[in-house]
Order: C-alpha cells, then sequence, then structure tokens
C-alpha cells in the first residue's frame, strides 16, 4: 500500500491527542496540550531544554501517565488499555527511538538479535525466517550484512543509531516517536541519517512525531510543527510556515537563533 | 541419632508452615516463583540452602532421603546434606532412587523413573530465567505477568548465531503448562524431558534468591526451541565405561596424562545397579568385582584412575560444578 493510498483511504487521524497535561508536583511538565495526528504525517515538536517536549513525548508513548487529558490511537482510549494491551501496542503498531543507542539496543546481544528480538516478542519462531527477516533489515538502514552476528558495541555512534531504527521498524509500526534521533552525531553522519530516515518514513508510509531542537532536522522532515515553551504550545502550523514566517516572539528568537555557516 | 538440641529436621515448626505455605502456592501455580522468608542455615549460601529448607518442610519421621550432587551419593555436598538430616531429623537414607520417599537432587534428575508418591527437591543457584538478559527485578516479573517471553528466544538465537546450534547446554529454559517459563535449574539438558508427565511432586528452592516454585505430578512442560532448531536432548556420543549402558547421562573422566578417558553414568545409583545385575562396560573387568565407582570428586578409585580430573565434556558439557562460585547458571558465552 502506498502512502497516497493510505492518507486517502481514511480522514480520520491516528493519534488524537486532547488537553494532554503532565505535573512534577507544583512545576508543569507540560500544559493543555491538544493535537491531531494523521496517518503518513511528520510532526516535528521543538522547543529548548526544558521546555516539555520529552514529557509530552513520554506521555504520548505511555512510559509516564499524563495527569489529565486524552490520548485516542485508531479511535482506541490508549489511557483506558489495560497494560498488557499497551505494551502490545508499543511492541507492534508503535516504535520509539531513543536519543541514546545504548537505551534502545540491547549491547550484549549481537545486531541480529536486536533486529528479531520484536519478532520474536510478537512469536515468531522460526530461525531462519528471523535471521532473514534481520538480515534485509539492517540491507535497508545500510549495515553490511557481514556484520549481523557483531554487537552493536562495535558499531559506530551512527551504525548503532540506524541499527535502532531497524529494530524498531521490523515489525511494520504505524507511529513511531523519535526522541533527538540525531542527537551526538555529527553533522555528515547526520545528514546519512536524515536522508535514510526521510527515505523510510516515505516508503513506509509513517506516521511520527519528532522531537528535537535541531531545527534544520525539522526542517527536512517533518510536515508540521509545533512550538514548545514552559510547558505550552506557543505556536503550529506548517514547517515552512512557522519556520520563515514565525508569529511568536518565542519562535522568531529560536529561528533567528540558528548560526549561520 | 536425632540431636535432642534442634527441632525436628532443624528448622522450627513456624518456619516450615511458612515454607509449606510457599510451596502449596507453588504448586498451585506451576513454575512461578513464589517468595519465602528463606532462613540462614548452617551451610554457605550455594550449597543448597533453598533445597535444604524445602526439604526440612516436606520431611516427616516416616520418611527415607537421598541425597544426590551432579548425580552421585557420595560427594561432599550430598554426603553432608545426607548427615545433616540424619541428625536432625532422624530419618532413614538411602541411596536407592527407587526406595526414596524424599530425593534432594543438584543439577541432576535420577535415571530411574520417578513414582508417585516421591518428591524431588532441587537445589537452586538463580531461579529467574530471565535474569541474565534483563537484570532489573521488577522488570522480569512484569514480563511474567504480562507473558513477555521474547527475550528468551533471543537468547537460543544468539546460541545459534553464534555456535550453529542452540549451544545451552544446562539451564535450559522450560515453559510450563503453556504459562510461565522456568529454570529448571541447572540440570543438564538431557534431563529436561524428565521434568514433565513425571508421576513425582518436583519442587524448587533458592535459598538465597528466596524463591520456591514447583512442578505438580504430571505437568506439561515443554523446553524452549525454534520451528527449525528444534530441542534436542542431548549427551555425550558414548556408552558408560562401567555398566555398558547407552541411555544414561555421562561425565567424561580423564583418566591418566596420556589423553586416557572414560565415560562412566553420573548417576551412581544407577549405574551400580546395572552392575550387580551383571552388566559391563568396556572398561570394567570381567568377573572381578565391580570397581568402586569413580566418582570424580572423590578420588579413590581403581589404580588406573588416580589422578582422575574432572573436565567438561565438549559433546555435552556437564552443568557447572561450583553453582556458589561466580553465577551457577552463568551463560558460559556472556550473551546477557
Amino acid at each position: 500500500m502506498t502512502l497516497m493510498e493510505r492518507m486517502t483511504m481514511t480522514d480520520q487521524p491516528l493519534l488524537r491527542v486532547e488537553g494532554l497535561t503532565k505535573r512534577y508536583g507544583q512545576r508543569i511538565g507540560c500544559a493543555d496540550v491538544s493535537f491531531d495526528l494523521y496517518p503518513g504525517e511528520v510532526l516535528g515538536i521543538v522547543g529548548e531544554s526544558g521546555s516539555g517536549k520529552s514529557t509530552l513525548l513520554s506521555c504520548l508513548a505511555g512510559h509516564q501517565r499524563p495527569d489529565l487529558g486524552r490520548i485516542a490511537y485508531d479511535g482506541r482510549d490508549v489511557l483506558a488499555m489495560s497494560e498488557t494491551e499497551r505494551r502490545r501496542l508499543s511492541r507492534t503498531d508503535w516504535a520509539y527511538v531513543h536519543q541514546n543507542p545504548r537505551d534502545g539496543l540491547r549491547m550484549g546481544v549481537s545486531a541480529g538479535g536486536n533486529v528479531g528480538e520484536r519478532l520474536m516478542a510478537v512469536g515468531a519462531r522460526h530461525y531462519g525466517d528471523i535471521r532473514g527477516k534481520a538480515a534485509d533489515w539492517l540491507g535497508r538502514v545500510e549495515i553490511a550484512a557481514d556484520r549481523i552476528d557483531d554487537r552493536p558495541s562495535a558499531f559506530s555512534g551512527g551504525m548503532q543509531q540506524r541499527l535502532q531504527i531497524a529494530r524498531n521498524l521490523v515489525t511494520g509500526p504505524r507511529l513511531v516517536f523519535m526522541d533527538e534521533p540525531t542527537g551526538g552525531l555529527d553533522v555528515s553522519v547526520q545528514a546519512r541519517l536524515l536522508d535514510l530516515l526521510r527515505g523510510l518514513v516515505r516508503d513506509l508510509g509513517l506516521s511520527v512525531i519528532i522531537v528535537t531542537h535541531d531545527l534544520a532536522v525539522v526542517r527536512l522532515l517533518a510536515h508540521r510543527l509545533m512550538v514548545m515553551k514552559s510547558g505550552r504550545v506557543v505556536e503550529q502550523g506548517l514547517t515552512d510556515q512557522v519556520l520563515d514566517d514565525p508569529q511568536h516572539a518565542y519562535t522568531q528568537l529560536l529561528v533567528s537563533s540558528v548560526l549561520q555557516v | 541419632m536425632t540431636d535432642q538440641a534442634y527441632n525436628f529436621a532443624y528448622l522450627d515448626e513456624q518456619t516450615k508452615r511458612m515454607i509449606r505455605r510457599a510451596i502449596l502456592k507453588g504448586i498451585a501455580v506451576p513454575g512461578y516463583q513464589v517468595p519465602f522468608a528463606s532462613r540462614e542455615m548452617p551451610m554457605p549460601y550455594g550449597w543448597g540452602t533453598g533445597g535444604v529448607q524445602v526439604t526440612a518442610a516436606c520431611l516427616v519421621p516416616e520418611d527415607r532421603l537421598k541425597v544426590i550432587d551432579q548425580g552421585a551419593d557420595d560427594t561432599t555436598n550430598a554426603v553432608s546434606i545426607r548427615r545433616f538430616f540424619q541428625r536432625t531429623a532422624g530419618v532413614a537414607t538411602t541411596e536407592a532412587t527407587a526406595e526414596a520417599t524424599v530425593i534432594q537432587t543438584r543439577h541432576r534428575i535420577p535415571e530411574t523413573p520417578l513414582k508417585a508418591g516421591q518428591i524431588l527437591v532441587y537445589q537452586v543457584p538463580i531461579p529467574e530465567p530471565l535474569r541474565f538478559l534483563e537484570p532489573r527485578e521488577t522488570e522480569t516479573r512484569k514480563m511474567h505477568e504480562l507473558e513477555e517471553y521474547g527475550l528468551m528466544h533471543v537468547k537460543l538465537y544468539e546460541d545459534i548465531a553464534r555456535h550453529g546450534q542452540i549451544a545451552t547446554s544446562y539451564a535450559y529454559p522450560v515453559k510450563v503448562e503453556g504459562r510461565y517459563v522456568m529454570d529448571p535449574s541447572p540440570i543438564p539438558k538431557f534431563d529436561n524431558p524428565k521434568l514433565g508427565n513425571n508421576p513425582a511432586i518436583q519442587l524448587f528452592g533458592a535459598g538465597r534468591e528466596q524463591r520456591i516454585y514447583a512442578l505438580p505430578p504430571w505437568s506439561r512442560v515443554e523446553s524452549l526451541d525454534f520451528d527449525d532448531h528444534p530441542f534436542e536432548a542431548s549427551k555425550a556420543a558414548h556408552d558408560c565405561d562401567l555398566c555398558g549402558a547407552g541411555h544414561s547421562y555421562l561425565d567424561e573422566v580423564i583418566t591418566d596424562d596420556a589423553g586416557g578417558r572414560m565415560f562412566v553414568c553420573s548417576d551412581t545409583d544407577f549405574c551400580a545397579g546395572r552392575r550387580a545385575k551383571g552388566h559391563r562396560g568396556r572398561l570394567s573387568s570381567e568377573g572381578v568385582a565391580p570397581p568402586p565407582h569413580p566418582s570424580p570428586t572423590r578420588g579413590e578409585g581403581g589404580a588406573s584412575l588416580d589422578a582422575m580430573v574432572h573436565v567438561n565434556d565438549p559433546l555435552a558439557s556437564s552443568p557447572p560444578r561450583g553453582e556458589g562460585m561466580g553465577v551457577g547458571g552463568a551463560d558460559p558465552e556472556g550473551t546477557a
């Protein structure tokens, strides 16, 4: 199914978030966040450190429970689901790419085992099939086939991040959460990774929520953009519109703070 | 003779009650690890403190106790635990599997089939099968709760990727009654098929880790595997050199420094029983009274068996010897 088919098939949002609020005691993590995410859409969340973007992402991905608000995935209320259901969802339909690949990978397990883990978690029990799929996915993220039995600790930072992406996408998720996927990589490796991500997102028709403080990343990947400050969304709209014609004072500051080479 | 300074079977009655409750719960939920308030026992952790507590809670004065260590009745661990219960409970002891009512074992299931009414007590170093893959206890409990056992197959996958086959040869994970994944204690995987459909009650005690779990009689127990790499109960491809048995689990024993070696049954009672019935192996002297069983840790076998060293059989490596040293169930490949 191509992206266009998938997008025209339904005009229902894949993820609907209403009034999401998370407090840490008296402090606000994020407050009153609402948005819709449609199939095949990439939503960027930008903001400075401490603006609540990571809190928001972890609430959406089910790592934290929000205090207020509703999250509906594919019409189902995520917060009302049992833990079994939610964890199954996060193994099959969802994926989460951590900023630090060490958080998302099993460093003591080979690359093939890392990619195969999600398959085995959903019941794959045929070694040959699992290995075949793992090899296929390593190829897609440009990791040489002869590295399949090496451990991630023998990989470079960029390879580890690509391996983490392969491990997440192998079960064909529909919604991917990414937390600073290019953080900590040097610029040439970043560029390759972004290229790869853009290709995968387009080919697989993924819906993505990507959190970053790097405006160049959202410029390349995101269709829509949300700007957060002090836990609140201060501006949202199409990426080009927000970046080229920022309305809110904070967004203007953010855009003008980017260093020019 | 019972030492009157102690209660029957060493532990006080309230402690035994507490342990029995844990055992009953374990039997009610096969394969589930029941926490219990493990007591300090007069022996070091790793020497069977869990098994001893379970045995103490099960013993009644009419019982006949057998204790084995790696299949042998006469190794240090087995002898000391047997003497412990002789002294504190005054129960009868035996070396014959068929005559025993309670059998405490370390790392083997006897070759002689067990029967209804018998209790087999295992000493367990690390009860959590997922431990070397997931170090967090909170997380492994959640994985058991939600039946998320994919990780167990990751370990088997790593085995095949590295060795071309499932190289896990002891403490081979099993699934009980289609629900809980369980560590069968470091028994060789040769013994895994005996876990299921067994008429005896099987109890597992881990003293340091404070867990008891159980297999009620006739439980369904499956060893985990892949469709294209099925489970195989392996052993050394030899016959016993003393009794000629071709279907028992073997220890490899080095007999000299010129490459001489022999394979003998690890189950001493089974081997002696066969020799008493006249079975002979490659190295047993015909017509002479059978030589004492060369258990590796005793080192007092026949003249030619003087300098015996126990080594791991490359074909079917025996379970690790020292469960207390380092990590008993540690996978030697370090896939954790």
